[in-house]
């Protein structure tokens, strides 16, 4: 006899934006999980079409208030791509301080307030700093020096205003900037700390065979540059993402689903990927804390992501500190000029969740005539129901609530920023 | 916590979101005013909680949706645990949340007071609507008001 279960979350928590989650069982199999995205879809790349080149990165810094810099830079790097010019040098360095920047804030958000409670059983941040508060109390000052950066070099924290293609409207001083030594030589020991005690809490056992997706750099742990790279060996410029991943639409969801063009199947972006393909590259604090925590030279289960993404910010803190001191004089110009030429440019940079992709066509005027975003959480979607599909299968045994429980930090295990992704969360269990 | 540095007003929002900059504006209008402090800022609760230290009382202004009409006035006194949403989102912190995180962590001060004002457009742009302009003079006498019973009996001694 086959009974039916059906397990629904209406109303995801502790992730960003409008989604549900639906799972039936028959009997002792999974028959279908669906990870919907309901948030309203956004028109972005329609109402980007006829708007000067230059707008792009202030209209696409609106897509997210916790990962702005993504989309900014994602659009100046395409922009540039189009018109022929690479910035390097000091500005490309005050561009990767940005970078760190939402890399500390939006990482420690989701590490203190959203996912530590899951592994510390409680129900939430407001909980579990009763019992914990120094953790927490240091995770909110990680996070707000994240944020100070971004301030500096975006003129403001959330929607920042002063990158441009071409780099900034305004160069910080060197005063400015090594204001920032003090709180970040805190950060970088606090986040230590955490790392260290991440790495004496027990972690779901899951692992899968993953094909892991990140930008990847001969010099550098990728952050705003970089070539398309993976766990089977791809090795390829921005510009061939689209014969790489095809998008579709799927009826369950507001966000479209992304895989590999060849072989179908989906793909895992984000810290875990970037540790996998970069390993190299962590700075020295960084590597020696994955090494004590046994990380290996990849980590398969995506419940640990919280500790890559500690060992993310223990390596944000310490590129910070290196480019902070490295910051000598202001640069003559705070921006490279650009004239626009017809053309297409592509530009990917490496968001706190993975991959942000961006397109563009522009004409002769500078006028955008085509656009085209791919957040990560967009191409993670799918992977993130196979891992349901797989954990229900493991633990089909488990009560409902339980069973519920288990899939919704799964689900956190990606950091999904729904909100980018729609073009996303409610769990439901159907067990039959 | 001790406090030495008197009231503190602070407005909460972002006035690029209509109605959202009721707290700034009230913040404005009040600025100046002998004896105060004020600050304006976004609701993160680290920053908050650094605006807040020392200070005693505190009285934060946000708008609060709750569905009543628009203009309407609430009044919230942390002495009670803040009505929190069921949603936490991993790009904000609400002002409960960040309230009851600093109640956790042992920082909220001894007087803490929530002007709500209820909005009626929260869209992009600045500007507030008539109906929440209108209820700023109110909003502003029921704060000196509070400061008036309030600031005697926290006046830090000499």
């Amino acid at each position: 006899m086959s009974e039916t279960r059906t397990i629904e979350v209406d109303y995801l928590a502790r992730v960003e934006g409008e989604g549900a989650m639906y799972v039936r069982t028959e009997g002792d199999r999974v028959e279908e999980v669906k990870l919907s995205i309901f948030e309203a879809p956004r028109f972005f790349e329609g109402f980007l079409r006829g708007r000067d080149f230059r707008e792009a990165p202030d209209i696409t810094a609106r897509i997210c208030g916790i990962c702005p810099i993504a989309y900014q830079m994602g659009a100046s790097l395409a922009m540039e791509d189009i018109c022929g010019i690479t910035v390097d040098g000091v500005l490309q360095d005050l561009r990767r301080l940005a970078y760190c920047g939402e890399w500390i804030e939006s990482h420690a958000l989701h590490v203190f307030m959203l996912h530590l409670p899951d592994f510390l059983g409680y129900p939430d941040a407001v909980t579990a700093a009763k019992d914990h508060p120094d953790m927490v109390r240091n995770g909110l000052r990680i996070k707000k020096i994240g944020n100070a950066i971004l301030r500096l070099l975006g003129g403001r924290e959330i929607h920042p205003v002063n990158l441009r293609v071409g780099g900034f409207y305004r160069a910080p001083s060197p005063a400015e900037v090594a204001g920032l030594g003090e709180d970040l030589s805190w950060g970088l020991e606090a986040s230590c700390e955490v790392a260290e005690f991440l790495a004496t809490l027990d972690y779901p056992n899951l692992e899968r065979d993953y094909e892991f997706v990140s930008l990847v750099h001969p010099d550098e742990y990728p952050i705003t540059h970089g070539r398309l790279g993976s766990s089977s060996g791809l090795d390829a410029a921005i510009r061939d993402y689209d014969d790489i991943f095809t998008e579709e639409h799927v009826a369950h969801s507001n966000a479209l689903h992304s895989h590999r063009s060849d072989s179908g199947e989906p793909v895992f972006m984000g810290p875990l990927a970037r540790f996998a393909l970069n390993r190299e590259h962590l700075t020295p604090r960084a590597a020696e804390l994955a090494e004590r925590a046994g990380l290996g030279i990849a980590c398969r289960n995506p419940f640990r992501s919280i500790q890559v993404r500690m060992i993310e910010i223990v390596l944000a803190f310490e590129e910070a500190l290196r480019l902070v001191d490295g910051y000598r004089a202001a640069p003559a110009e705070p921006a490279l000029p650009v004239t626009p030429r017809a053309g297409t440019g592509f530009g990917a940079t490496e968001a706190p969740r993975g991959i942000c992709y961006h397109r563009y066509s522009i004409d002769d005027a500078g006028l955008i005539t085509d656009a085209k975003i791919v957040p990560p959480t967009s191409v993670n979607q799918p992977t993130i129901e196979a891992d349901l599909r797989e954990l229900v299968q493991t633990h089909l045994d488990l009560p409902d609530d339980e069973l519920r429980h288990h899939c919704e930090v799964a689900i956190r295990n990606y950091d999904p920023c729904i909100s980018c992704a729609t073009h996303f969360l409610d769990l439901t269990v159907d067990r039959k | 916590m001790t406090a030495t540095k008197g009231p503190l007003v602070i407005g909460i929002g972002n006035p690029w979101r209509g109605d959202d900059g009721v707290g700034h504006a009230v913040v404005a209008a009040l600025a100046g005013t002998p004896g105060l402090t004020t600050a304006a800022c976004s609701g993160e609760p680290a920053e908050l909680m650094e605006l807040w230290q020392g200070h005693d009382p505190v009285i934060l202004v946000d708008a609060i949706v709750t569905g009543a009409a628009p203009g309407t006035l609430h009044r919230l006194d942390a002495r009670e645990p803040l009505p929190r949403g069921a949603r936490y989102s991993s790009h904000g912190i609400g002002l409960a949340e960040a309230v009851e995180l600093a109640r956790s962590l042992g920082e909220l001060p001894d007087t803490l007071i929530v002007h709500g004002i209820e909005p009626a457009r929260l869209e992009d742009g600045v500007g507030l609507s008539p109906e929440v302009r209108d209820t700023l003079a109110r909003v502003i006498t029921r704060i000196t008001d509070n400061l008036a019973e309030a600031v005697p009996r926290s006046r830090p001694a000499r």
